[in-house]
């Protein structure tokens, strides 16, 4: 069984309190339609689960796969550094289906971000190493596609509709 | 299916029409084999093409990986060319299976390899195996762990 690897942190982009008692990590792309599927779904899992439950993200970017995935990626870190990642992440996941390079600045304007802020950061050294960084802890946590699972630090074998049922199972 | 410590069975297969690679021209580097049914699997969880993403990894461990599966050479190179693969996938075509076979990890039933991992070390030992349910794609965690194992050494 996989476990995640490291363990959730500071470093994290997360939603929900630290006091919940189930703590979910999606690895996913940008990109991959899988994960457009997953979004709505962890969505509702989020609002049905209220402060039961927090959700972490984590870049796994295929990048010889989606050709928009890294920089996707890139996008929502430069938001981040403007407290906006989730912001950026819904953005991008909302608009996927038109996803392209000249993307990422329209929504950085639709979101709010400073323009010329974003744009310095999309090429900052930091902002890649942390997509790097969470695409290797994906690596050595036994990521196999996205979007991958993790509950409470355990690989969750299934997908999002299926982790949906699981929580209401073990939650009734 | 072979196991650590047995001398991993040398070979002589084709990557493309008119290369061969041989296991034994790669002593002195590890050695990734990854076994799998066949080519043309769904994207995003595909194994190939996650192993794509990690050629970078597999050479911070002085490591070369191949794919191998019953398919043809052509059908290898549309695959790679479809997914833009960047290392080699090796055609156990003729006589169908042999290598697989060698390894322990063909499914006569399908006629297909199975879905099996093995390090080899730059010694041509198996330092590290794997049989994966077919249906699962194993991810490279335990790739990278026996991969760091032998870096310790």
């Amino acid at each position: 069984m996989s476990t995640l690897k490291p363990e959730v942190s500071s470093h994290d982009h997360i939603q929900g309190a630290a006091s919940a008692a189930i703590t979910i990590v999606e690895f996913g792309d940008y990109q991959c339609p899988y994960c457009g599927d997953a979004y709505p779904i962890v969505k509702e899992i989020q609002d049905a689960f209220g402060d039961q439950i927090r959700l972490a993200f984590r870049n796994f970017p295929l990048q010889e796969s989606h050709e928009f995935a890294y920089g996707a990626a890139v996008a929502a870190e430069a938001a981040a550094l403007q407290d906006k990642f989730w912001e950026m992440h819904d953005a991008l996941y909302e608009n996927q289906y038109r996803i392209n390079a000249d993307l990422f600045e329209e929504l950085a304007e639709t979101i709010g971000l400073d323009l010329e802020r974003f744009q310095q950061d999309v090429e900052a050294a930091n902002v890649k190493q942390k997509v790097e960084a969470d695409f290797e802890s994906g690596v050595r946590s036994g990521v196999n596609g996205t979007p991958s699972f993790y509950v409470n630090g355990t690989k969750f074998d299934g997908n999002a509709s299926d982790l949906y049922q699981m929580l209401k199972e073990s939650t009734s | 299916m072979l196991e650590k410590g047995a001398t991993a069975p040398d070979f002589e297969l084709n990557a493309t029409p008119d290369q061969k690679i041989k296991l034994k021209d790669f002593k002195g580097k590890n050695v990734i084999l990854a076994f799998y049914p066949a080519d043309w699997s769904p994207v995003c969880s595909d194994q190939m093409a996650l192993y794509n993403e990690m050629l970078k990894y597999f050479s911070k461990y002085d490591a070369q990986i191949f794919g191998i599966s019953v398919d043809s050479v052509w059908c290898h190179l549309a695959f790679e060319q479809d997914r833009k693969l960047h290392f080699p996938l090796l055609a156990d075509f003729e006589p169908k299976g042999k290598v697989s076979k060698a390894y322990g990890v063909y499914d006569e039933e399908v006629g297909e390899s199975k879905r099996a991992l093995f390090v080899i070390d730059k010694e041509g030992k198996i330092a590290w195996s794997y049989l994966s349910p077919t249906a699962v794609n194993p991810g490279a965690d335990g790739i990278l762990d026996a991969l760091e194992e032998l870096t310790k050494k």
